[in-house]
């Protein structure tokens, strides 16, 4: 069984494994690397669950063989914040708007999100949903998501207004039974 | 859904990519993987040797060439759809390359990749057709240029041979810039149940996408739009030599009232007038 | 300072947005190895041989097994109609797991996987109802003497009622197989040492697999570790016991290394349990204002190739519920189970009564389509009156606890303009360059807080409590153990919302655990919209007990009388006297410590644990409009509005509330108008990948609009009904009374779902 080197700066980080040519990117990714973060949904490049930020591009990382990557730079999900940030501004978008659930679409939902940001910063609902269409999620229904990447386009700085604390109850209108 | 083992070998150029293949007989060209590599994982293919010619850097450009813009066979899709140069010559080329999958596919995905995998339901071979653009074949014994087309020879079946690249693309320009692509499915990132690419100007056409075995020029419609038949007339002959199946998605008689649908729209688009 | 009712944000959110989760499939214990099957391709074939010598000479494959090594390991599910952990002799589905094999990495299982080879011949298949129950049909399991597996006759088949009515309806009606489909596939990893068994799972009730897994390896519980971390979506269809969880445990024994099985997508749309997949035969009898008299339903549930326990009991459920909001003076059920050489079937999002609020408003829009009174108004002739709860039903199991089923309809009439679209639709109709419009209401209601004793043990479970354990620690924070197992739900956050109020701890110091037999004490799990009306209201319950004893302790710290004492500000008060207080980190820390307690306490008495029970099902409700357009010349149907009013009593935290309907929503509009598993005649699956079994994506789907009304249920303090699975229920009857709506100026009267662009142009050629 012949073996590749392959290096690629993940998560700003020079990383160089022997690889064997078949191996998928996502494999490389959660197995040698042990970046569990980015997950596997399908296996026909459906889901986008495994969506990884590779030269700048969201890509399938199911769909990339690893040797494709080498001298590449990719961006996980464990990359995605500024050290010393715990949240990018999408990250921060998906927890105010409530753009998850189980969160096993999330770390490919969320990269896609951050690829169509750089390149449309103030993306309209419409363009946000087809900009979403290689991402696939189960729980939410999308608006929600929708909302998340509304919210991160508003607050580019991923810095949350100040307003009251998240846990003062703000009562609903409707809803608050006893 | 993991491929089997395979020998993989990076070419330097396009001529050290030929020279390796026929070294190594049962080999496969690797551009973006995007059609390659999930039939990999399905094991539907399972080639013994990879060359890998996705970082040949002669082979991504959009070049205008003054009567037609040549495009280099390793463009993704992405690059296609950003291109000013297209939006403002070959327009239906840009907008087709959009309609691609979806974004993540179209970061990855090449188009000299989709026309070699020749699918019959894919988007950019139709554009191909309706463009009537040449595709540059090159192989040990140097270059030729085939017409799109002759170039879909059968299902998954193009003119490039063993051993052989399509390294360019040329897209003639016109006068008439104006063009509609239809494009009909349940879900956006999916193949189209049925779509159709108009080309207007001099020199027009109509390509429709999984109407049959292998993507389509609609050599009669063509002709009719080229004589400036009124639309009903074009789309009546919009059929002639396809030849659609039934799936799970459309019967034959259903893809075929679309395509003729489709193409009344597409024309209306396009601003056509007989 | 009570939080419930407050947009509160999850402290689940943070791992799961870093890549921080742990779901199964990211576990990776030393030594460990991977398991994959090797799949059945054929419906219904005799097994003649397997050869795996091939793949067992593979280097790196550590063993290959198929049913004649698996002595000892008896099948699952009915005796008699045991589901083998691998096919015995017979293969009864396409995807039937046939042989495992194991091997050091998931690149060498997946190349000896290939090299099993397995020699058939052929039986012929009945991959369908109507094949089941055919006249000489093939018999899947010879001991059933047929395919069918228990029918339950009418009572009274109420010929009198209708042979006197002066309008009847009938209605035959296909609810469409569906699949479930968590973004994360089924995983499990089994570590069976020395010292104990603990499978990890990717599993709504941990501690249901756990007492299974003992019994069914005749191990002690105490040994037997069940965990589920992170879980990647269930939609109930994580709530069934499958062959990977007792082969990886098997696997793990034998070869001493941890086991780990990560099902691929195109596996799991044929492993996994399947939803719905049900035939009803449906007749009304009414009168000419629209009243109903008698409704009569005859439910034929396809079982696939092994009954289930919880497939079993989906008509239960469809038939309980067949009359939904609505006042009918007789109602008359009978269900039969079939088995098929399809997936085996039981539970997903809503589990029977989606079927059940999908066949009585499709009769409702029947009725008034035959009366020409309008959709709405013979929905507000026959509600139940909001002053008639609790509510009999025509079955012991619904008795309605409470609703107001014509306040929620006033609601969603609030939401959009009604009359101006009906008087565009009519525009539209007579101008044929414009696209159709229908308009589809529904008035659902569902049975939810599966809950009161016997309800859950029906389905094999040890009980029907949740169990809470709230343990205060020493520095004032607090740790809530349950048995509920969520897994997108947010119960950690509503569950330290219902805490934080009661027991007076900041929401931040209140932690939720879930997920581990080794640390919670029992529990039963997560399905059935149970998780807040059963396990929340044991927080309250846990939460008042432990309030009661840490007050007996700032008592005596405050030198007062217990029952002067309050929950003021970060503690407790002498009610009335407000300068003398007591933090809960001091009365936390000194309640440890036996020299600053009253004598007659014990240290650590903070520390509550509750089994709660609740004495009926809760019936959340509510009422749906969904407007589409429709394109004449290509039949394709888009949604232009979905308005969406649900009552499922009080509302923990509104933002989550809000995105259960979301995504119950999301997949009823998916099971009318794109999904659908579906079988050829031969029995072979049409649609096993995401590539053609159609989950909706971002683009695909509309915006909702929400309302909400609020009948609270009388049998929690809270109030809360449960939420989980209303928009699955509620949704497709709305879609599809849209779509026929929008096409019934053509005659149309009914159209099954997945309603497809071409079933629309089908009935618009034929209108041409």
């Amino acid at each position: 069984m012949s073996t590749v080197s392959v290096s690629a700066t993940v998560n700003g980080v020079q990383r160089t494994n022997e690889v064997e040519p078949r191996v998928l990117l996502v494999h490389y990714l959660r197995d040698m690397l042990r970046l569990t973060g980015t997950h596997v949904g399908c296996d026909t490049s459906n889901c986008g669950a495994c969506t990884v930020i590779l030269d700048g591009a969201a890509v399938k990382s199911c769909t990339v063989l690893a040797v494709q990557a080498r001298n590449s730079e990719i961006t996980t999900i464990e990359g995605l914040a500024a050290p010393g940030e715990p949240f990018s501004a999408v990250q921060q978008g998906f927890h105010q708007e409530h753009g998850l659930q189980c969160g096993y679409c999330t770390p490919g939902m969320i990269m896609a999100c951050t690829a169509l940001l750089a390149e449309n910063p103030d993306p309209t609902e419409h363009e946000i949903r087809h900009a979403l269409e290689g991402n696939l999620c189960r729980c939410t229904g999308y608006q929600m998501i929708v909302n998340s990447v509304r919210w991160a386009a508003e607050h580019p700085d991923g810095v949350v207004p100040a307003r009251p604390d998240a846990t003062t109850p703000v009562r609903s209108t409707l809803g608050a039974g006893s | 859904m993991i491929p089997a083992s395979f020998d993989y070998l990076e070419a330097s150029s396009v001529d050290h990519a030929i020279a390796l293949f026929a070294e190594h007989g049962d080999a496969k060209f690797l551009a973006g993987g995007h059609s390659l590599v999930p039939m990999m994982k399905l094991r539907l293919v399972s080639p013994s040797v990879l060359i890998d010619i996705g970082r040949l850097a002669e082979l991504s450009y959009i070049d205008d060439r003054g009567d037609h813009v040549a495009v280099g066979a390793l463009t993704r899709h992405r690059e296609l759809e950003d291109s000013s140069l297209l939006a403002e010559q070959i327009g239906l080329l840009a907008h087709v390359a959009g309609q691609v999958g979806d974004p993540q596919v179209r970061n990855r995905g090449t188009i000299g990749g989709s026309l070699v995998h020749g699918d019959p339901a894919a988007d950019l071979p139709a554009a191909s057709l309706a463009l009537r653009a040449s595709m540059v074949i090159t192989g040990a014994a140097g270059q030729r240029v085939v017409p799109a087309v002759d170039f879909f020879v059968n299902f998954l079946e193009t003119a490039v041979g063993d051993g052989e690249l399509l390294t360019e693309i040329r897209f003639p320009k016109r006068t008439g810039t104006r063009w509609a692509y239809q494009k009909f499915n349940r879900r956006a990132m999916d193949y189209a149940i049925v779509a159709v690419a108009v080309q207007l100007g001099d020199n027009p056409g109509i390509a429709l996408v999984n109407m049959g075995p292998t993507p389509h020029f609609a050599v009669a419609a063509s002709a009719a739009l080229a004589a400036g038949a009124p639309a009903s007339k074009i789309a009546d002959a919009v059929l002639e030599g396809t030849g659609a199946w039934d799936d799970s998605n459309a019967t034959r008689e259903y893809r075929e009232h679309l395509a003729r649908e489709l193409t009344t729209r597409a024309l209306a688009k396009a601003g056509y007038t007989s | 300072m009570s939080l419930i009712g407050a947009r509160v944000l999850r402290k689940e959110d943070p791992n799961l947005i870093t890549g921080r989760g742990q779901f199964v499939d990211d576990l990776a214990p030393a030594g460990m190895v991977v398991m994959v099957f090797v799949t059945s391709t054929e419906p219904h074939s005799r097994i003649v041989g397997i050869d795996t010598s091939e793949a067992l000479a593979l280097p790196g494959v550590l063993a290959v097994w198929t049913a004649a090594d698996l002595d000892g390991l008896p099948p699952l599910g009915l005796p008699g109609l045991g589901r083998p952990l691998l096919a015995t002799d017979v293969v009864r589905f396409v995807g039937e797991p046939v042989a495992v094999v194991v091997a050091e990495d998931k690149y060498l299982a997946a190349d000896a996987a290939g090299l099993v080879l397995v020699d058939y011949e052929s039986l012929p298949a009945a991959a369908s109802l109507t094949a089941a129950l055919a006249d000489g049909a093939p018999a899947l399991h010879e001991v059933l003497g047929g395919n069918t597996v228990f029918e339950q006759p009418f009572d009274d088949d109420l010929a009198v009622e209708f042979a006197a009515a002066p309008h009847t309806a009938s209605l035959h009606i296909v609810n469409n197989r569906c699949a479930a489909v968590p973004i994360e596939p089924n995983a499990c990893l089994a570590d069976w040492g020395p010292s104990g068994l603990t499978l990890w799972a990717t599993f709504q009730a941990p501690h249901h697999l756990r007492n299974t897994v003992a019994t069914y390896f005749g191990i002690p519980q105490d040994t037997t570790r069940v965990v589920t971390p992170d879980v990647g979506g269930g939609f109930g269809a994580k709530i069934n016991f499958v062959p990977e969880y007792f082969l990886a445990c098997a696997l793990s024994r034998l070869l001493a290394r941890p086991v780990k099985y990560t099902q691929t997508r195109s596996e799991c749309q044929l492993l996994m349990y399947h939803g719905r997949a049900q035939e009803q035969d449906v007749d009304v009898a009414f009168d000419g204002d629209g009243k109903l008299l008698a409704l009569r339903v005859r439910v034929t549930q396809d079982q696939g190739a092994y009954p289930d326990p919880t497939g079993m009991g989906l008509p239960v459920l469809t038939t309980a519920m067949s009359a939904g909001c609505y006042k009918i003076p007789k109602v008359a059920v009978s269900w039969r189970n079939v088995v098929t050489n399809t997936t085996p079937v039981a539970a997903y999002r809503g589990a029977g009564r989606p079927e059940a609020s999908y066949l009585i408003e499709r009769i409702i829009d029947i009725v008034a389509d035959q009366t020409g009174v309008d959709a709405v108004e013979v929905r507000r002739r026959n509600y139940i009156p909001a002053d008639e709860f609790p509510y009999a039903t025509h079955s012991p199991l619904a008795v309605y606890d409470s609703g107001n089923f014509a306040g929620a309809m006033d609601e969603l009439l609030t939401l959009f303009d009604y009359d101006g679209l009906k008087a565009e639709q009519a525009r539209r109709r007579d101008d044929a360059s414009k696209k159709l419009i229908g308009i589809g209401f529904s008035s659902w209601l569902e049975i939810a807080a599966f809950g009161p004793p016997g309800s859950l043990e029906a389905f094999g479970h040890l009980a029907s409590w949740e169990s809470v354990q709230i343990r205060v620690q020493p520095d004032g924070s607090a740790i809530i153990y349950t048995g509920a197992s969520p897994h997108g739900q947010g119960t950690v956050t509503t569950f330290a919302q219902i805490a934080a109020g009661e027991l007076g701890i900041p929401f931040e110091k209140i932690s939720v655990r879930h997920g581990d037999t080794a640390t919670i004490p029992q529990g039963i799990g997560t399905m059935g919209s149970r998780a807040t009306a059963v396990g929340g209201e044991g927080v309250r319950t846990a939460s008042v007990r432990v309030v009661e004893r840490a007050k007996a302790i700032a008592a005596h710290l405050l030198e007062a009388n217990p029952s002067d004492i309050v929950l003021e500000g970060d503690g407790f008060a002498v009610n009335g006297t407000p300068s003398r207080t007591v933090p809960w980190s001091e009365v936390a820390w000194k309640s440890f410590r036996p020299l600053e307690i009253p004598p007659e306490t014990e240290p650590g008495s903070l520390d509550i644990t509750v089994f709660q029970q609740v004495p009926n099902f809760s019936f959340p409700s509510g009422a749906y409009c969904c407007t589409v357009e429709i394109d004449r010349g290509t039949g394709e149907i888009e949604i232009t509005g979905m308005y969406l009013v649900d009552d499922c009593g009080t509302v923990i935290n509104p933002l989550l509330a809000e995105g259960q309907v979301h995504g119950g929503v999301a997949q009823g509009i998916a099971q009318a108008l794109y999904e659908g598993i579906t079988y050829d005649s031969n029995g072979l699956p049409q649609n096993s990948t995401l590539m053609d079994y159609l989950i909706p994506a971002a683009s695909d789907l509309p915006d909702y609009t929400c309302g909400r009304t609020n009948t609270p249920t009388p049998n929690n303090t809270l109030g809360a009904k449960g939420i989980g699975e209303s928009g699955s229920v509620g949704a497709p009857p709305a879609v599809v009374n849209a779509v026929v709506d929008a096409l019934s100026h053509l005659g149309v009267k009914h159209l099954d779902m997945p309603i497809t662009p071409i079933a629309v142009w089908n009935v618009l050629k034929g209108a041409q």
